[in-house]
């Protein structure tokens, strides 16, 4: 049998292997520029450099810096902290960028670049992205080398679990996969749960259109995430963990499960982390496209190998979870929030962020806007600071319109509140909420009663069809929005609407079809004149084949 | 004289009227224990708990969430509500979004007479469809040589699937896809009379609300479901008492 890592040494031994680089090449290779074709500029790279035989300059293939918009990204990092960003990079701008710049020090002009002290960088704070874009996530001591696994190796030799659920307790961390319920009291709950073995889930089944936060976290840095599941499971007796990563995450999923073989390899995972008495074994489980299944009941009844459909709360899964035993399922980025937490200690992490919503969130930003991509900000940071000084403003010099969070269980935020703090109440003050962090910036092109009718479309086609008021009630729903968007709706489709709207909110049995109107809410609320405009007056109605 | 129930009792309030519930009954079990009539479609007396038609939806002061009454206990001091307007109105377009989905046409429905979904308009006050209808076109399955199956008349309460997996032990129904295409299935999407694993038996047809599974024959209105007799089953195989109540011989 292997022994234990050594963290120490592994540090060590990075740091002397760091300093013998006089260059190093950080090549983007998350899922948006291995998209915009990130590969073949690292083997271009890769293969300039073997080719002159040249070991100290290094190319590391990297998780994500953020800016996906300008993938992809190439960071030339050289001695003197002196940094190059190059965007936009194809194969023979990859080779220019070896020969030129790696090998003989002289910067590339032909290949546009950006400064590494742009506000999209300066403005973040990154807790949860704190090493993604910085280190190889398929190298476990890339993470140990920036300290990983730290956090994990104290708790469990020097913290007894109640203590490490009253760090989390005190940090007042929330889940961030939409509801913001207090991580540390779900905690509390699993811990004092009777029952064995006890069942911990990161959910990874992600699946809000414009969202992408928990797929950059996993392929960017898996190891963050299996290092807060391993002391989430320390810290509630959970001997047995399940990463769900939905099915249309490939590079999540293989970067996770390369992850989890390393730590267990080291034995961070497995029977006797790192020498002591805890275990924990993990695995990944792929989820099979159904967007329902992030639903804490149906993603346990799809990890049980059944349809993966909700089902009626309580029993809550603490109590009664997978395979009939107590299980707690926290989402990705809130699991990767952990080691910081207990690296840094809980009062840092409170006084990141509100007083309701502490620490940072991380963003999915999309839509018009001059730069798109992943960032990570303090709660509270404002609507407009996130639109204008770290996204650059609205694309194409047009105006802002609206933002839209929560993806189809959120809603849209009019120009007239961007000085609202982005936090959980603020949001859902406006009739929207914090979600799982999407944000989809719309500007005056768009039309509101359109967008509510892109969602309602979502949610119909992935209302699973256990409930009536879901199966049916998306599906007229949208049938309403739409004849509204043709131009052939009336005064009484909108009445309609309306009030099929409060019947499916009310009375659905799970979050998707409760909160599948809110999108026609929101929209009606801030932006109904633009819905009265497009209604038709019964006589015109009459004549005319609707 | 039946003997006493032993179980403990806690206060409660129903549609203001003081009553007693047993702890651990659900809100529907004691509505119907004291006469207050509460919509269902899914729930069926012997069963296990769906939760799909939301019709029992009622409130319960103090939870902003409208509670299920099959599926949740009473509690001490509670004080529910059955029959607001507010409920009334969602009930109402529960059902029209039933009938808007199937192609429920009474007049040309063997179960018309004897139709849940039928009385639950009357009960829930229908007097028209608001929504557009799906005009559904799935088909009729008469492969089977006793019954028959009209998709098209089903309204996915999987009454069906749980009497055939829970008390017949069968399992031939399930429901494959999802959301407006979700339907009834037997075995892998197979025709019905080539199920190897139906076993004939017919309790799916007795427990069907509506005219979507009906035996053979039948023409308009002469259908005749009797899903009781599930409960009775029930009944009998937990108590091993095999003599049905109304003293009459049960046939399957």
């Amino acid at each position: 049998m292997a022994a234990p890592i050594d963290l120490d040494d592994v540090v060590k031994a990075e740091r002397e292997a760091r300093s013998r680089f006089v260059k190093r090449a950080l090549v983007c290779t998350s899922t948006a520029c291995v998209t915009a074709g990130a590969l073949p500029v690292r083997d271009q790279i890769s293969k300039t450099i073997h080719d002159a035989e040249r070991p100290d300059i290094c190319v590391v293939s990297t998780g994500c810096p953020g800016m996906c918009s300008r993938g992809p990204l190439v960071r030339v990092e050289e001695r003197g902290d002196q940094t190059t960003i190059y965007t936009h990079v194809d194969e023979d701008g990859a080779g220019d960028i070896a020969r030129d710049h790696l090998l003989t020090g002289k910067p590339v002009d032909n290949v546009p670049t950006m400064a590494p002290d742009l506000p999209f960088f300066t403005r973040q704070v990154r807790v949860v992205l704190e090493t993604a874009g910085r280190i190889d996530p398929d190298r476990l001591e890339d993470y140990v080398g920036e300290g990983g696994y730290r956090a994990l190796a104290r708790v469990i030799t020097e913290m007894a679990p109640e203590q490490v659920v009253e760090e989390i307790l005190l940090s007042r961390l929330r889940g961030r996969g939409g509801a913001g319920y207090p991580t540390g009291r779900k905690w509390a709950l699993l811990a004092e749960a009777e029952g064995d073995p006890k069942y911990l889930v990161a959910n990874g089944d992600e699946g809000d259109p414009g969202a992408f936060m928990d797929r950059t976290i996993m392929d960017s840095d898996p190891h963050r995430v299996i290092e807060g599941m391993a002391i989430a499971a320390y810290a509630t007796g959970a001997t047995k963990g399940y990463a769900y990563v939905r099915a249309e995450y490939p590079l999540a999923i293989e970067r996770m499960e390369r992850a989890i073989r390393a730590a267990k390899r080291a034995k961070l995972l497995g029977r006797n982390v790192l020498g002591t008495t805890f275990s924990f074994d993990l695995e990944v489980r792929v989820g099979a496209g159904a967007f329902v299944c992030g639903e804490e009941t149906a993603l346990m009844a799809s990890i049980e190998g059944r349809r993966g459909l909700p089902v009626l709360r309580p029993p809550y899964p603490t109590e009664k979870g997978l395979w009939g035993q107590p299980t707690m399922i926290n989402n990705v980025e809130t699991l990767a929030n952990v080691p910081a937490i207990l690296n840094h200690g809980h009062e840092w992490f409170a006084n990141l962020g509100t007083e309701t919503s502490s620490g940072t969130k991380v963003f999915a930003l999309a839509g018009s806007l001059e730069d798109t991509g992943l960032i990570e900000v303090p709660m509270g940071i404002t609507l407009r600071e996130l639109v204008f000084d770290l996204a650059g403003g609205i694309a194409n010099g047009r105006e802002f319109k609206a933002a839209q969070t929560g993806g189809p269980s959120g809603g849209c935020i009019p120009a007239r509140f961007l000085d609202t703090p982005v936090d959980y109440e603020h949001l859902r003050d406006l009739g929207s909420i914090m979600g799982s962090g999407g944000m989809v910036v719309m500007d005056d092109t768009v039309k509101m009663p359109e967008v509510a009718r892109f969602y309602m479309e979502f949610c119909r086609d992935e209302s699973c069809g256990k409930c009536a008021p879901c199966r049916v009630g998306t599906e007229k729903m949208y049938a309403f929005l739409d004849r509204i968007c043709r131009g052939v709706g009336r005064a009484r489709d909108l009445a309609h609407l309306e009030s099929l709207c409060r019947t499916v909110r009310a009375t659905s049995l799970c979050g998707l079809g409760q909160s599948a109107p809110n999108p026609v809410f929101s929209t009606l609320e801030h932006f109904r004149d633009e819905y009265l405009d497009l209604l038709v007056e019964e006589e015109e109605v009459n004549g005319a084949t609707a | 004289m039946r003997p006493r129930d032993p179980r403990p009792k806690v206060p409660v309030t129903i549609d203001g009227d003081d009553a007693e519930a047993f702890e651990g009954e659900t809100i529907l079990d004691l509505a119907r224990r004291v006469g207050v009539p509460i919509p269902t479609l899914c729930y069926l007396d012997g069963l296990s708990v769906h939760g799909g038609c939301r019709l029992c939806s009622v409130e319960v002061d103090g939870d902003p969430r409208l509670q299920l009454a099959c599926a949740t206990p009473v509690g001490q001091d509670m004080d529910i509500r059955t029959n607001s307007f507010e409920l009334r109105e969602h009930r109402r377009r529960i059902v029209e979004l039933l009938f808007a989905e199937g192609n429920h046409v009474c007049a040309t429905c063997v179960s018309s007479g004897a139709c849940e979904l039928q009385d639950l308009a009357v009960e829930t006050e229908v007097d028209h469809i608001h929504y557009e209808l799906s005009h559904a076109n799935e088909g009729i399955d008469a492969s089977h040589p006793k019954y028959v199956l009209d998709r098209d008349r089903c309204v996915r309460c999987t009454r069906c699937v749980r009497v055939c997996a829970e008390v017949e032990g069968a399992s031939v129904w399930e429901m494959a896809e999802r959301g407006g295409n979700s339907r009834l299935v037997a075995e892998m999407d197979v025709p019905w009379g080539d199920a190897s694993s139906c076993t004939w038996c017919g309790k799916c047809v007795l427990v069907c609300p509506t005219g979507a599974l009906s035996f053979k024959g039948r023409a308009i209105g002469e259908m005749r479901h009797d899903p009781d007799v599930i409960a009775f089953l029930a009944q009998a195989r937990a108590e091993e008492e095999w003599v049905h109540p109304s003293d009459e011989e049960v046939s399957l």
